[in-house]
């Protein structure tokens, strides 16, 4: 990076620490807290949207949808993570090859299944082989927000049910009262009091998710506990930068951000519960009504 | 909801992007990236080591485009069989065990010397505590031997657990702990016998993807007739590595 690394044996001391921390390597490990970051962004709200389909799903009068919806709920919960996390993705990957070689490839015979091997024609490969390395890796990042969606959307789905049970039986035999349909029930004042009860569990996954992304290299995603642990291991001199083992420095580092996480999501969280509370016959609501009266 | 739309729409014109490029064949090369001088990650951020040398150079000689993957231990058998990458060039050895799941090229490498490393030279190897990489040949021969197996993702955990006392020695390839030793400064030492196991290391491919495997195998061979595998050998792993 700079012009002094040239050679970094040459090196002691602050310059060496500064070509050491600018290196090729380091800057994938700064670009995989980004990425980390951007898979939370992503995922959360995705996970949300399948939890509230499962819950709605599970809650419905439709005998077959309620099946569906508490089956998904049910195994995803009862699956181990990283048997999904393994699962998950493969499944996925195969599937949309299966699909794309069946239109792409007609007159292909092989079989596809050839013992334990999956092989499709060129043609049907996704990304294809000859795509270059980003597509490979946005394309790996796809999987597992899907992966992660999925499996954070069963334990968000438990918990809107629960919320959509919490609220006050009286507040909805009043909407009815006023003659709303039940739709207009659900949409006006079910769902828009049911986050108050749903906070603290939801709270809880995505504190759950933000520590949860080393699952990310088992789908061949570098992420920062992987980078911190390949840096931070003993460099012999086959590295232009040797070094004992420091994961101790990494590892603390990684320490600094997700308490830096923790610190940032709980204070966003608890604006949120005070936003929420508002109006709510809540404990937290009738506090929040006494100090403003 | 509407960046979620955004994302999804870029994803399906990627894909449709994917499906338009013509459909050359680029052979994936899979690798752990975390067992130098075999194969490591450099400073750069890139695949580099002795088989980074040898795969681009098997690739040259055989007319293949190649690209480098990283892939973790553990699940990089199962990415191969699926069809993420084409071949596994990770200082695997070919033993009985796997050659039933997947196909593997002739030897590039001899059987390589395992090697015990310890802090101090009088630990008992029978009834010591040994660490080894999980899933490795080595880790197999601990747990035949009879001594106390503790098993680590990576070979660069397993030598850390010996110098922070968790393990009285790690049972490793001679070549990948040789540099370790040498670096240690007297802190790990040699015990014991080397050992030879396995059949050699080959590079792993699909069992059904023959025609890969034997153009991969015309390329090795051709590279041991001419010796120019053994100075390659030589040049990554020394004077005293074993050749062909």
């Amino acid at each position: 990076m700079f012009a002094f690394c040239a050679d970094p044996a040459t090196l002691a001391g602050a310059p060496w620490l500064a070509c050491y921390l600018t290196t090729g390597k380091h800057m994938l490990f700064y670009g995989a807290f980004l990425m980390v970051l951007g898979l939370l962004a992503i995922t959360a709200p995705l996970a949300l949207v399948f939890g509230f389909g499962g819950a709605m799903a599970s809650r419905s009068s439709v005998a077959p949808l309620r099946w569906l919806g508490q089956a998904y709920i049910a195994m995803v919960r009862g699956v181990p993570d990283i048997v999904f996390f393994l699962f998950v993705p493969i499944a996925l990957d195969q599937g949309l090859e299966w699909l794309r070689h069946q239109i792409l490839c007609p007159d292909w015979t092989d079989p596809i299944r050839q013992g334990r091997d999956f092989v499709v024609c060129a043609a049907a490969k996704l990304p294809q082989s000859s795509a270059p390395a980003w597509v490979h890796s946005a394309y790996g990042f796809a999987t597992a927000v899907f992966a992660f969606a999925v499996v954070f959307g069963a334990f968000a789905g438990n918990v809107l049910v629960g919320a959509m049970h919490a609220v006050p039986r009286a507040q909805l035999e009043t909407a009815e009262a006023y003659g709303m349909t039940p739709r207009q029930v659900f949409a006006r004042i079910l769902v828009p009091q049911m986050w108050i009860y749903a906070l603290p569990g939801l709270s809880n996954l995505w504190m759950i998710l933000i520590k949860a992304t080393p699952l990310l290299f088992l789908l061949g995603i570098p992420d920062i506990v992987y980078w911190a642990r390949d840096l931070g291991g003993a460099k012999t001199s086959a590295f232009s930068y040797p070094h004992p083992d420091w994961r101790l420095w990494y590892f603390l580092a990684l320490l600094v951000f997700y308490l830096g996480m923790t610190k940032v999501s709980e204070t966003l969280l608890g604006r949120l519960t005070a936003r929420l509370s508002y109006g709510q016959a809540t404990a937290a609501g009738e506090a929040l009504r006494k100090a403003a009266a | 909801m509407k960046t979620m739309k955004r994302l999804t729409m870029t994803l399906a014109a990627m894909a449709l992007c994917a499906s338009a490029a013509a459909a050359q064949s680029v052979v994936r090369m899979g690798t752990e990236g975390a067992y130098p001088p075999y194969n490591f990650i450099n400073d750069k951020g890139e695949v580099d080591g002795f088989e980074r040398e040898l795969g681009d150079t098997l690739c040259q000689s055989a007319g293949l485009t190649c690209t480098w993957v990283t892939n973790d231990w553990d699940s990089i058998i199962p990415n191969l069989v699926s069809g993420n990458y084409d071949t596994i060039i990770a200082g695997m050895s070919i033993t009985r065990e796997r050659s039933k799941v997947i196909g593997f090229t002739q030897n590039y490498l001899p059987p390589a010397l395992s090697a015990y490393a310890a802090a101090s030279g009088d630990v008992d190897l029978a009834a010591a505590v040994i660490a080894a990489q999980t899933g490795t040949i080595q880790a197999s021969h601990v747990a035949e031997t009879g001594a106390m197996l503790l098993e680590f993702a990576t070979g660069d955990e397993a030598v850390a657990a010996v110098r922070n006392g968790e393990a009285d020695a790690v049972l490793g390839d001679k070549d990948f702990l040789a540099p370790i030793v040498t670096e240690s400064g007297g802190e790990l030492v040699w015990v014991g016998q080397d050992i030879a196991l396995g059949d050699g290391i080959g590079i792993g491919v699909r069992k059904s993807d023959d025609r890969l495997r034997t153009t991969l195998d015309a390329a090795i061979a051709a590279m041991k007739q001419d010796g120019s595998l053994n100075a390659m050998i030589t040049r990554w792993f020394g004077p005293d590595a074993p050749t062909f």
